[in-house]
């Protein structure tokens, strides 16, 4: 699957003049475009508008995107409850520990796959290709951990999910496309492997490893399985599970329907807050790194 | 030689990850054969056969879950796999570049979004008090709990899928778009072909490899549904619509701690998701000629 090619954004007008046919679909296309927009937002506004809201008209159901009633309590709530921050910061602390460990696990890896004359490289590639089809499943994988005594261990949350095959195979894809010309001149100059790979190959390889870092950082910013599976403990919870666990209340509270009703708006208010506040990094970092991920996308999809 | 062995060496860390935490659970899944206590050895005590297996094939709740799976699988591919391609086409129509470009960055954004977020921000867009329900008092209607009614759990899965995955998965059809050969835009005009009759003849079969390999890669997750998502918004009143069988899976294992019951289901499940796929792709290498590997 070749998919990279020259750059078209748009595509010239094809025909002398466009029809009238043509004309009424690209004012019906816009018009659906902004529809998607508008669609894809108005979830994200009315959480903020909900967040700053005063409790009353939230309940009235008077919340739209705009706050009404401005009101800051929940975030006083939440900004000062200790657990929320000790979670945020465990979040902070995995993502960091769990990206250094994928990118170097990854970069070896993808390094060695990508010598083309390697003996067993067939074999190499397949060890890691089968797993994208087959996996264990989650009991096994289960069991395993918790026999390795990795439970309540930061462990769990990072070592388990260490290498992503298709971040794998994009690295993989990138280090053939380099020119191999400059290692074999190393090489004559008598650098060893681990020389060429960290003083010729990795200052090449900048961007890749800037897109690999982004993909693995969000991806472990965002889990909250594999601490809710293997953390019992609350001060150990990445601030996902804390989200979860406020939202499982919630619903358990309105199913059960024994709880007061002020009691669940409360929490409604607090999910508010604790979204915008989880999204926030992620929210404000998007426009600059956006453009690396749909590089990274393409690159995967050209070897996929 | 000695180089050769350098490179090996890079490779044992990665190896020893994929033995242990990938191939080590495949190997652990013999405890769905096998009585398994818990603390004990992670393959199990002894033998029992197919003891599980024969027990959740005549366990009604299992085929009630299969049946979930299925009906929300099938869903989940009748429009998150068609969708990507509409919008794709409909971008690819832009000419205004920065609008085009606004439209696929806001439509990137959901998927950023940690599966947890999104769990929360559709509880609160179907709340009583929600986007939802204010729509449907507009209408004149009264407010439904809509997260408590299986009925609705289909429409409110689906409908979140398609939120968060339509405007990501444009990304390999619109560059898919950019390499049909503009000659061949040429030619068909040259004939006397429509704009829809072009994008029918040209466009649709240029992108026809993306569309086949993405198709087979949406096919062998089939029956792995949103297991989190699910996991995050379902609830007793809606086990009838929402339980799956990765989900009944799991409180069968965390839930009634019958771990080689739930691994024998797992099994199953893996199994059928690794022929699905490889029959997917034989399908398509003997049809059109495109397969992923």
């Amino acid at each position: 699957m070749v998919i990279l090619g020259t750059r078209r954004d748009a595509p010239k007008t094809r025909g002398p003049e466009d029809s009238r046919g043509y004309r009424i679909f690209r004012v019906v296309n816009t018009i659906v475009l902004i529809g998607v927009v508008v669609v894809t937002l108005y979830p994200f506004l009315n959480i903020v508008a909900r967040s700053l809201s005063e409790e009353a008209y939230i309940i009235a159901g008077k919340v739209s995107i705009v706050p009404r009633g401005f009101d800051l309590t929940a975030y006083k709530l939440v900004t000062s409850d200790s657990m929320f921050w000790t979670n945020y910061r465990n979040t902070v602390v995995y993502t960091v520990v769990a990206t250094l460990i994928s990118i170097v696990l990854t970069t070896c890896y993808a390094y060695v796959l990508s010598k083309l004359r390697l003996k067993g490289r067939g074999f190499l590639i397949g060890v890691a290709l089968f797993t994208m089809f087959f996996s264990g499943g989650l009991i096994p994988n289960y069991v395993l951990v918790t026999s390795l005594g990795m439970k309540n261990t930061i462990w769990a949350v990072v070592i388990p999910n260490a290498i992503s095959v298709f971040n794998l195979l994009v690295m993989k894809a990138f280090f053939e496309s380099l020119p191999s010309e400059l290692e074999e001149a190393a090489a004559v100059d008598g650098l060893n492997t681990y020389g060429i790979l960290l003083r010729i190959v990795l200052p090449l390889s900048k961007a890749i490893i800037a897109t690999m870092v982004l993909f693995y950082a969000v991806s472990f910013w965002n889990s909250w399985f594999t601490a809710f599976l293997y953390i019992d403990r609350q001060d150990l919870l990445p601030v996902t599970v804390y989200l979860r666990n406020l939202i499982a209340g919630a619903t358990s509270a309105e199913s059960s329907g024994a709880a007061d009703a002020d009691k669940i708006q409360a929490a409604a208010t607090l999910q508010a807050v604790t979204i915008v506040l989880t999204t926030l990094p992620i929210l404000a970092v998007y426009p600059f790194v956006q453009r690396y991920f749909v590089r990274g996308v393409m690159l995967g999809a050209v070897k996929g | 030689m000695r180089r050769d062995w350098q490179l090996y060496s890079l490779a044992i860390l990665p190896l020893l990850f994929f033995l242990v935490f990938r191939y080590l659970p495949m190997i652990g899944n013999v405890i769905a054969f096998r009585r398994f206590r818990p603390g004990g050895s992670i393959f199990g005590e002894y033998w029992v056969g197919l003891r599980y297996f024969r027990m959740f094939f005549t366990d009604p709740t299992f085929w009630e879950v299969f049946t979930n799976t299925l009906v929300l699988g099938t869903l989940t591919l009748l429009f998150c796999f068609p969708l990507p391609i509409v919008l794709a086409l409909l971008l690819n129509e832009v000419r205004a570049r920065r609008f085009k470009r606004f439209v696929q960055s806001v439509s990137y954004l959901p998927h950023f979004l940690s599966i947890v977020i999104v769990a929360a921000m559709v509880m609160q867009f179907t709340s009583i008090d929600g986007t939802a329900n204010q729509l449907v008092r507009l209408v004149g209607g009264e407010p439904v709990a809509f997260l408590q009614q299986a009925e609705w759990f289909r429409t409110i899965y689906v409908s979140s899928e398609v939120w968060q995955t339509v405007g990501w998965g444009t990304i390999l059809y619109l560059a898919a778009l950019t390499t049909i050969d503009e000659d061949l835009y040429e030619a068909a005009r040259i004939d006397g072909a429509s704009r829809l009759r072009q994008t029918w003849h040209v466009t649709l079969p240029g992108i026809r490899p993306t569309m086949v390999t993405l198709l087979i890669l949406n096919i062998g997750s089939f029956l792995a549904v949103g297991f989190e998502k699910i996991l995050l918004l379902y609830n007793p009143l809606t086990y009838p619509t929402a339980d799956v069988v990765s989900t009944y899976l799991f409180r069968m294992g965390f839930q009634s701690s019958n771990f080689s019951y739930a691994a024998a289901i797992g099994l199953f499940e893996a199994v059928i998701g690794l022929v699905l796929v490889l029959s997917a792709n034989l399908i398509s290498r003997r049809t059109v000629g495109t397969s992923l590997w």
